[in-house]
């Protein structure tokens, strides 16, 4: 196999829990917690999960938006170069990688400045990386991209506020992608759009990739989302990864519990086929008092003792094939779990 | 099929318009429906569609700036039809309908409810505001409540305030307080959207089963197909304030007729096999309220379109199969696109 663009190792992140004036410490959550992965160059890796399972903290963590409490990112941005450890960069080191690794966010009403145009908006991102050269270089490169995502060169002297939600998802897309980077993390680029524009931007951020041969963490809590768009799909639970593998096998055919109950809960868009649910019990754990053992045993159906006391290690249950799998579950691939079949 | 007799609620033409200095901003333009007793109507569409403005006119609690210019909304309460569109918005006949014979759940229940008031405290004020219970039988019942929809340890989570509980546990809560009045109608405004998968489905679970066992009405506000495929009886597809098509939900996902309906089919993800599948989006934006198309809202999207006809006029509302009505020119006089 090829050297990955990205590799992700043993990535950890503690938030200190603080109450009252004095900021007296409480606690501490660990919101990722030993999380390993790698992205090949020009794949998808899509990460899946519910509210506060770390999958925002983990994208921000491997771009050092956030800094990771510890672990290691090793990047090789050019192919003939050797891997480097991006945790161990200096500012001025950082400064020299940001504009080839870029975050897409949320929400593209609270992510663009409202008092800045389209083109100022634009042309920052060229000028603090010294991208350009003159004044008409950078009014051609804002044109050109903003083209690229469905836009034209008229656009450039309005304001955010002038735009619908779509067209402003398309503007922070540009603005991510206008310093010709090589790794994207997109933190659920769809979910604040309405349905029939959800697809527009999905069909576009999957042929600008294929365009400007880009590699994405796609990060998202809509199955159905994941499964259209990557090659590959990591779920997480309470800040540790329980599965990773090739999209269709998690969808087809899961290996944790927590995978096959996700899958059922997701309501399917035709009324002649009702799933079957596998109900969870209770709520998403509370990471103050993390469950013993295996993070998600207190709501999985099939927990055995085993389960309460020792933690699973993410494995690969997939020895001989080339396709790796990797579940955390002392039971991986003993149980027989339903994904999305006949 | 029900009798006419059946129909619980029913929406004759009714516009309700918006006054700004901006100027007049038609959310609900002739809007037509029924829902019969024990019926799930879902109401889908995305931002702007007056889904819940919809709802708003049918409580009777539109924001200040807006009114119900015309139309009709019949309820049926004592065997006897009641227009609440002709109700004075604070008179007592519509605060006894409202939570008692119709009830509202809401998207965000964080902000539905007081933080300061415990949320027991807040189910017994609507079960003591419509019953003549004293308070003690009032709390009794809260707690009976609670338990029907599921609440853990429902004698101490009654004494919550709503900061204290989760997102699941707070929607629970607020539908056991639209329950406490047993309503004949209960409206929910897209009542699972800010909730995770799982809970998600807890949630829609809980609601199927207790409209069963009660013969209540339910009409669901949503923008998620999913959800609605999975609870639905019957859809209406609005787009800008108009009901685009009406029919089964079988009807409407396998035999959809609008082209908006079929572009918004086409364009969810589907997590079946279909690995990428191309999605088909519908092109353009959805218009703000103030630019409103003229003629068929859907025109400047539309494959379909039929120059001269859909940007001048008003589409005609054309009956395709019984009980599935369809608002577009493509099907006027056995045309078929």
């Amino acid at each position: 196999m090829t050297e990955p663009l990205i590799s992700v190792r043993h990535l950890t992140r503690d938030f200190e829990i603080t109450r009252g004036l004095s900021h007296k410490k409480i606690g501490t959550i660990r919101a990722v917690n030993d999380v390993s992965f790698s992205i090949q160059r020009g794949e998808i890796l899509g990460m899946v999960g519910e509210s506060g399972c770390g999958k925002t903290t983990a994208g921000r963590c491997v771009l050092r938006a956030i800094e990771p409490t510890a672990g290691e990112v090793w990047i090789r941005l050019v192919e003939t170069e050797e891997a480097q450890n991006l945790l161990q960069f200096t500012p001025r080191q950082l400064q020299t990688v940001r504009k080839d690794m870029r975050l897409i966010f949320q929400d593209p009403y609270s992510s663009l400045n409202p008092r800045m145009t389209i083109k100022d908006i634009l042309s920052e991102v060229l000028v603090t990386n010294g991208l350009t050269r003159s004044k008409s270089d950078t009014y051609y490169q804002v044109a050109t991209i903003l083209e690229k995502v469905g836009l034209s060169e008229d656009h450039m002297s309005l304001y955010p506020h002038a735009f619908s939600g779509g067209q402003r998802q398309r503007i922070a897309i540009a603005r991510a992608l206008i310093s010709k980077p090589k790794f994207i993390v997109a933190d659920e680029p769809v979910s604040a759009l309405d349905v029939s524009i959800q697809a527009q931007i999905l069909n576009l951020l999957l042929q600008l990739k294929s365009e400007m041969n880009l590699t994405f963490l796609f990060i998202a809590h809509n199955l159905a989302v994941i499964g259209h768009a990557c090659d590959r799909i990591a779920v997480m639970y309470l800040g540790e990864i329980v599965e990773m593998a090739d999209a269709a096998a998690v969808i087809n055919s899961p290996c944790h519990p927590y995978s096959e109950a996700l899958i059922s809960a997701v309501p399917e868009p035709d009324p002649r086929i009702r799933k079957k649910r596998i109900p969870l019990r209770g709520e998403i754990g509370d990471f103050l008092n993390l469950p013993s053992g295996c993070v998600f045993h207190p709501r999985c159906p099939y927990v055995l003792d085993i389960c309460r006391t020792q933690k699973p290690e993410l494995h690969n249950i997939n020895i001989k094939e080339d396709k790796e799998h990797w579940v955390a579950c002392h039971f991986a691939g003993s149980l027989n779990l339903a994904g999305i079949g006949q | 099929m029900a009798k006419n007799s059946d129909v619980l609620l029913s929406v004759r033409n009714l516009s309700t318009h918006f006054f700004s200095r901006e100027g007049v901003l038609r959310a609900l333009n002739n809007v037509t429906f029924d829902i019969h007793q024990g019926e799930t109507l879902a109401l889908v569409g995305e931002s702007g569609c007056g889904k819940s403005v919809t709802s708003q006119s049918i409580l009777r609690i539109v924001p200040s700036n807006g009114r119900i210019v015309s139309g009709e909304i019949l309820f049926k309460k004592d065997e006897k039809y009641i227009d609440l569109a002709k109700l004075d918005e604070r008179g007592a006949l519509i605060r006894s309908i409202r939570g008692g014979d119709i009830a509202m759940i809401f998207q965000e229940p964080m902000t539905s409810f007081s933080p300061v008031h415990t949320i027991g405290n807040q189910i017994m004020e609507a079960i003591q505001l419509h019953t003549s219970m004293n308070k003690d039988e009032a709390r009794r019942y809260a707690i009976k409540l609670l338990k029907k929809v599921e609440m853990p340890h429902a004698e101490q989570q009654i004494d919550a305030y709503s900061f204290n509980l989760s997102g699941g546990m707070r929607q629970r809560a607020m539908i056991a307080m639209a329950l406490a009045c047993s309503p004949r109608l209960l409206i929910a405004d897209e009542p699972t959207s800010a909730l995770d998968v799982t809970i998600q489905a807890q949630v829609l679970e809980l609601i199927a089963g207790l409209q069963e066992n009660s013969q209540m009405s339910l009409m669901m506000i949503t923008h998620d197909l999913g959800v609605v495929a999975q609870i639905a009886e019957n859809v209406l597809i609005m787009y800008l304030g108009e009901c685009m098509e009406y029919g089964s939900v079988d009807a409407i996902y396998h035999n959809p007729k609008h082209p908006y309906t079929v572009g918004l089919l086409a364009s969810v993800p589907k997590i079946k096999t279909h690995f990428k599948e191309q999605l088909v989006p519908i092109h353009g934006n959805v218009p703000s309220l103030y630019e409103r198309p003229s003629g068929c809202p859907f025109h400047p999207r539309c494959k379909h379109i039929i120059n001269g006809l859909c940007d001048r006029q008003e589409a005609p509302v054309i009956e395709v199969e019984p009980r599935h009505t369809v608002k577009c020119f493509l099907y006027s006089e056995g045309k078929h696109p």
